[in-house]
């Protein structure tokens, strides 16, 4: 994907031989020796069934957890050198059901990260209003509404919107759209796709949903108990003959999960 | 003479005695709040002083009221008969549910806004602050109206060791076994925990987050 005198500046996120535990010295392996890179502006996602691990290695990227083994260089630097909360500020993520906080608006929740770095009223003001504008949403109505008061596509949206705030380069997203009625969920991913693409960001996205994964990817990465089992790009990921791919093809309509 | 002559000839005394009486309510709330909220948001990160508080102010409330008068009044400085002693059991009576509801209002948090609180990069005191205490909010503010309708009612006790309020109605009503004297003290009081129930928990419902 990338020249390899380029990659080590290239190179987003990089994870080198990682494995997670809870415990430290007992307790079975969440996430085992896992190596994997993310090129900058490139969208990797983490497929996989509950409980593979994805949303372990999603914590990793942004210090919540610290690897038993193994480190994650995040813009060439381990995770265990950053300052944990730069790092997070470096990172937008957003989650299913967005986790908005209630008690704020739309507008203050999408200026969180601003607020906290203290810029000027005025720029986060404006930038809150962009950000709307860029998911689809009229500032003028949107603004001051609680959570409560939208859709869940709506407050999706806002979580996307939040997450861009202090244009980060690099995002995190734990599904999503898995909360959404299906029709609403391709329009999102839709518009998600287009997005990711215009503003260059580095994402890691997780997901159960191999259509999701094809429709977003530029590499799939398959996990299966804390293993990467097999990885390719989404116009390759169907030839592969892994059992684990097998098994989620087959649940793709229309017998598109048959190799070619 | 009927009770209601009763209370019309002696309004003024009455209306001191429920006045005494809120002030002490009032006095010994914002004490018992001065210490229970900042002690809840303060073990909401420390385990150890956590089980210690909890279990300090849960004992401290099962010490029967009278009881826990007995004990302050030789007690140097703080006791002695009269108001001082009074306003430092009704505090101690009102620490437990204003302490309990604040930690566990500051610990039931939708996981899903503490996770993404945390991944945007809040730090520890930032998300106490602006995300898990105005979240909890009408949950400690329930628990304060437990403990003023409770301290309402300790406080009539308090008549007993000199503090004055309505309880010293009630208890010449009972000594003298005179129904409108004990009147006098028991209607105010009655009313004064169910006013102090009704406005605090409109409060509580405008606080609500949801």
């Amino acid at each position: 994907m990338t020249k390899p005198e380029t990659s080590s500046q290239q190179n987003s996120i990089d994870f080198r031989g990682v494995s997670f535990r809870v415990d430290e010295t007992a307790g079975r392996e969440i996430v085992s020796g896992v190596s994997l890179i993310v090129p900058h502006g490139k969208t990797l996602v983490l497929l996989g069934r509950s409980g593979s691990g994805k949303t372990t290695l999603l914590k990793l990227i942004n210090g919540m957890l610290v690897p038993t083994e193994g480190e994650i260089l995040v813009q060439q630097r381990s995770t265990r050198q950053w300052d944990p909360i730069r790092l997070r500020r470096t990172i937008g993520y957003v989650i299913q059901e967005a986790g908005l906080f209630p008690h704020f608006t739309v507008a203050e929740n999408v200026g969180l990260v601003p607020t906290l770095e203290n810029w000027p009223r005025k720029r986060i003001e404006a930038r809150v209003k962009e950000l709307l504008q860029l998911v689809g949403m009229e500032p003028t109505e949107f603004a001051h509404r609680r959570p409560r008061e939208l859709s869940g596509g709506q407050r999706q949206r806002v979580g996307v919107a939040r997450a861009l705030a202090a244009d980060p380069p690099i995002l995190l997203m734990d599904e999503p759209f898995g909360a959404l009625d299906p029709v609403t969920r391709s329009e999102l991913q839709r518009e998600f796709r287009s997005l990711a693409r215009r503003l260059e960001k580095t994402i890691v996205f997780v997901t159960h949903d191999l259509r999701e994964a094809l429709l977003l990817a530029s590499e799939i990465v398959l996990l299966q108990s804390g293993r990467v089992v097999a990885s390719a790009p989404p116009d390759e990921f169907l030839q592969l003959e892994h059992p684990e791919v097998r098994s989620f093809a087959a649940c793709l309509p229309f017998g598109t999960g048959e190799p070619a | 003479m009927t009770a209601w002559h009763f209370f019309v000839e002696h309004r003024g005394e009455i209306l001191s005695a429920t006045l005494d009486h809120m002030g002490l309510v009032l006095i010994a709330m914002l004490i018992a709040i001065a210490i229970s909220v900042p002690l809840g948001m303060f073990i909401v990160y420390h385990k150890t002083l956590r089980t210690l508080a909890l279990g300090i102010a849960s004992i401290l409330q099962t010490i029967p009221s009278l009881a826990l008068f007995g004990f302050l009044i030789p007690i140097p400085f703080i006791g002695g008969i009269g108001k001082r002693t009074a306003i430092v059991a009704l505090v101690l009576y009102a620490l437990l549910p204003i302490l309990r509801n604040t930690y566990v209002g500051l610990t039931t948090i939708d996981p899903a806004i503490l996770e993404s609180a945390e991944a945007m990069g809040m730090t520890r005191r930032q998300i106490l602050f602006r995300v898990r205490f105005p979240l909890a909010l009408s949950v400690i503010l329930a628990g304060i109206r437990t403990a003023t309708i409770l301290t309402i009612g300790v406080a009539t006790i308090a008549a007993a060791i000199g503090a004055g309020g309505l309880g010293s109605f009630i208890f010449r009503g009972v000594a003298l076994v005179n129904d409108a004297l004990l009147l006098a003290g028991a209607i105010p009081a009655a009313l004064l925990a169910i006013l102090a129930d009704f406005l605090l928990g409109r409060m509580e419902r405008r606080l609500k987050v949801t």
